[in-house]
């Protein structure tokens, strides 16, 4: 063999391709700006926009886990939902035990609550994953049908053993003092817990990046989803890196079940399921397996929703679903496929 | 004769001929072997469910495909005799032409869906119906005009199916015959012969390709069966049949509304009844409907005597409290998927071997 080393030829991607590759980020915009061509008034436009957003980065924190899941190990986890339940219950009670707190008008001592809060639900959420995991879904892999069926009855299972220790009843809670209440930006009135929301959104999303494209568990993961085979050939337990994964996107789960419970004020067993509807078609329009693409597509579903639920109320739920046949109409695998169609 | 009828499919196991028997002649003289109005309620239902069952079965256990859009089609159904009965008045000009709609429109919604998502996984398929049902659930609850909303329809049915109707003045051996027995044996003899034409389906040329189809999809191809083409028409094939249960339950119930069709515990309901039973096997249905609505019936006053028993222990009895009877099921569902995915069924007939 010769010294010469040979140089990796990169080819440039032509900017067409590029482009066209990248288009679906445009999507966001160009739904805002419809958005705002229909609606009309600035102001409602800006407090729906706000509330999309808010409402998108919610839904995109449950589906992460969910669809990085997928991308790894070829599992989808229909009992995904039970972690957002639980999750929501656990930090319901935990802000109870804390309520001198959130009643406080520390900003502080509020915030402290609501960290607490969060941690503890992802802690348990995560353990919960764990249990999921071992029990229920490493006997299935690789078997499609027995993953769906299997998780499905996890998630049943899960809802009743809420009932059994929460009682039947639904739970309200107050947000805490801090996060009560609007900010009036001209005459668009902002609820700062929103603007809470969008901001951790964000933060998650920038953070996963990070980890995903930065740093060594990022490239196994990775890895793993371009070709799992390999990666364990290569000497790593990709089984013990798919259990992490699991058990981050069971915590984010239960982080999500947190912010959508204080959100809405009011938790039952069944929110879990409910929100797995928009959980499922924000997967499916980003494509299975990209967080990219479920950030995108969290965010479209977000938007459209609180758009269609200002112009046309009834028909808000239909308009996610058109909104999911028209992008599988021009990208049949989603915006971003990662895991190719096997 | 009778083999012929089976479609060749016969039961295959001693026990499991009997528990068959036992259901067939339980159902077709409920009337007379449990008076009462509450058996007969159950007795129909189960007729419809076996119905319903089997049909989903069709997709899950013969075809492989995970649906969870099977009460929509179940519900079209109902809501299409609903509709008809409720704005054409009650004939069987409206009764039949509403359940024919039905089931068309049931069809052409499982072509659609069908074309759309069944090129991709198994699991798209899952996703994409569990999204399209809900959010027909909520259209209907929503289009109140139409549909009632989330009150639902009542309507009346042809008179000769009500109990208003005597057809003959003494009661025969203590029960009265009215519209009411009419309208249960419409129910149970509909049922049988759907059942029937399923088990032909599944045992024709057409069914064996799907079980092939179902086992290596890959190698189907290769052979050079159209696998797309195979798991649409089943699906609509099984829509059809859902949608012909549904009609059959809006008769029977006189009623049609989201809780008792397109809600998300009847199809819960529904794969537990398919997994419990036996995927795979159309008997299965049968046993698993049976089972599973006699359990929601009966076994929630046990569970009742169970909670009061153990009262004293403050978890224990939340746990066997008869509201908590789906927690049960649901670990037995998980159970039965590991441990014997052919159900009851496939138990009874490996048994005999």
């Amino acid at each position: 063999m010769s010294d010469t080393a040979i140089k990796p030829r990169i080819e440039k991607v032509p900017f067409k391709d590029q482009f066209f590759q990248k288009l679906p980020v445009l999507l966001v915009p160009f739904l805002a700006v419809a958005g705002l061509a229909a609606i009309g008034n600035p102001a409602s436009w800006l407090t729906l926009t706000v509330a999309g957003l808010a409402m998108g980065m919610m839904i995109f924190i449950m589906a992460s886990g969910l669809t990085v899941v997928f991308g790894l190990m070829d599992v989808i986890n229909f009992g995904h939902g039970a972690f957002v339940a639980v999750g929501a219950f656990v930090g319901f009670t935990v802000l109870a035990w804390l309520a001198g707190w959130t009643a406080s008008p520390s900003v502080m001592l509020n915030l402290a609550a609501v960290l607490i809060a969060i941690l503890a639900a992802m802690l348990v959420t995560g353990l919960l994953g764990y249990a999921f995991e071992r029990v229920i879904v490493m006997p299935v892999y690789g078997e499609h049908l027995k993953q769906i069926l299997v998780t499905m009855g996890g998630l049943i299972v899960a809802q009743q053993m809420i009932y059994v220790v929460w009682g039947p009843d639904e739970l309200h809670i107050s947000r805490p003092e801090a996060f009560q209440g609007s900010l009036v930006i001209g005459e668009a009135a902002i609820e700062k817990y929103r603007l809470v929301a969008v901001v951790i959104g964000l933060a998650l999303f920038i953070g996963m990046r990070h980890i995903l494209k930065k740093t060594k568990v990022g490239l196994l993961v990775r890895a793993g989803v371009e070709n799992g085979e390999m990666v364990e050939a290569l000497g790593y337990r990709i089984r013990r890196l798919f259990l992490i994964v699991f058990m981050t996107g069971s915590a984010l789960a239960g982080l999500g079940g947190v912010m959508w419970g204080l959100y809405q004020e009011t938790i039952t067993a069944h929110m879990g399921s409910e929100i797995m509807v928009l959980v499922f078609i924000v997967v499916i329009i980003g494509g299975l397996g990209s967080v990219e693409g479920c950030f995108i597509g969290a965010l479209l579903v977000g938007l459209l929703a609180n758009y269609t639920a200002f112009l046309a109320p009834k028909v808000a739920l239909i308009s996610t679903i058109a909104l999911m046949v028209v992008i599988l109409m021009w990208r049949p695998q989603g915006l971003y496929p990662v895991v190719k169609a096997k | 004769m009778l083999t012929r009828l089976l479609s060749g499919d016969t039961p295959r196991s001693g026990l499991l001929t009997v528990l068959l028997l036992i259901v067939l002649i339980s159902l077709a003289f409920a009337p007379f072997l449990f008076p009462g109005t509450k058996s007969l309620e159950t007795a129909a239902r189960i007729c419809i469910f076996i119905v319903l069952v089997a049909s989903y079965d069709l997709l899950l256990g013969y075809s492989g495909i995970v649906s969870f859009a099977h009460t929509m089609f179940f519900g079209i159904g109902a809501y299409g005799t609903a509709l008809a009965l409720n704005a054409a008045g009650p004939s069987y000009w409206s009764l039949i032409w509403g359940t024919a709609a039905g089931a068309v429109i049931a069809a052409a919604f499982a072509l659609a869906i069908g074309l759309f998502s069944l090129r991709v996984k198994a699991i798209f398929f899952a996703m994409v119906t569990l999204a399209v049902a809900s959010a027909f659930a909520v259209l209907v609850s929503q289009m109140s005009w139409l549909t009632g909303g989330e009150d639902g329809l009542n309507y009346k049915i042809p008179r000769e199916l009500t109990p208003a109707f005597k057809l003959v003045k003494e009661k025969v051996f203590g029960v009265r015959i009215n519209g009411k027995l009419l309208a249960y044996y419409l129910v149970f003899f509909a049922s049988a012969i759907l059942f029937l034409v399923m088990l032909r389906i599944v045992n024709s040329p057409f069914g064996r390709t799907l079980k092939a189809v179902r086992d290596n999809a890959f190698r189907a191809e290769a052979i050079g069966y159209r696998v797309v083409w195979y798991r649409t028409t089943a699906t609509v094939l099984s829509a059809i049949m859902a949608a012909l249960a549904g009609s059959l339950l809006a008769i029977w119930l006189r009623y049609t509304g989201p809780a008792t069709t397109l809600s998300m515990e009847i199809m819960i309901d529904i794969l537990l009844m398919v997994v419990i039973g036996g995927m795979g096997t159309l008997y299965g249905a049968v046993l698993g409907a049976t089972l599973f609505i006699l359990a929601q019936t009966y076994l929630q006053n046990l569970m009742g005597v169970a909670a009061d028993a153990t009262s004293a222990v403050p978890f224990v009895s939340t746990l066997v409290a008869p509201e908590r009877w789906l927690l049960w099921l649901g670990v037995l569902f998980i159970l039965s998927v590991y441990f014997f995915p052919s159900g009851i069924v496939g138990r009874l007939r490996s048994g005999r071997a």
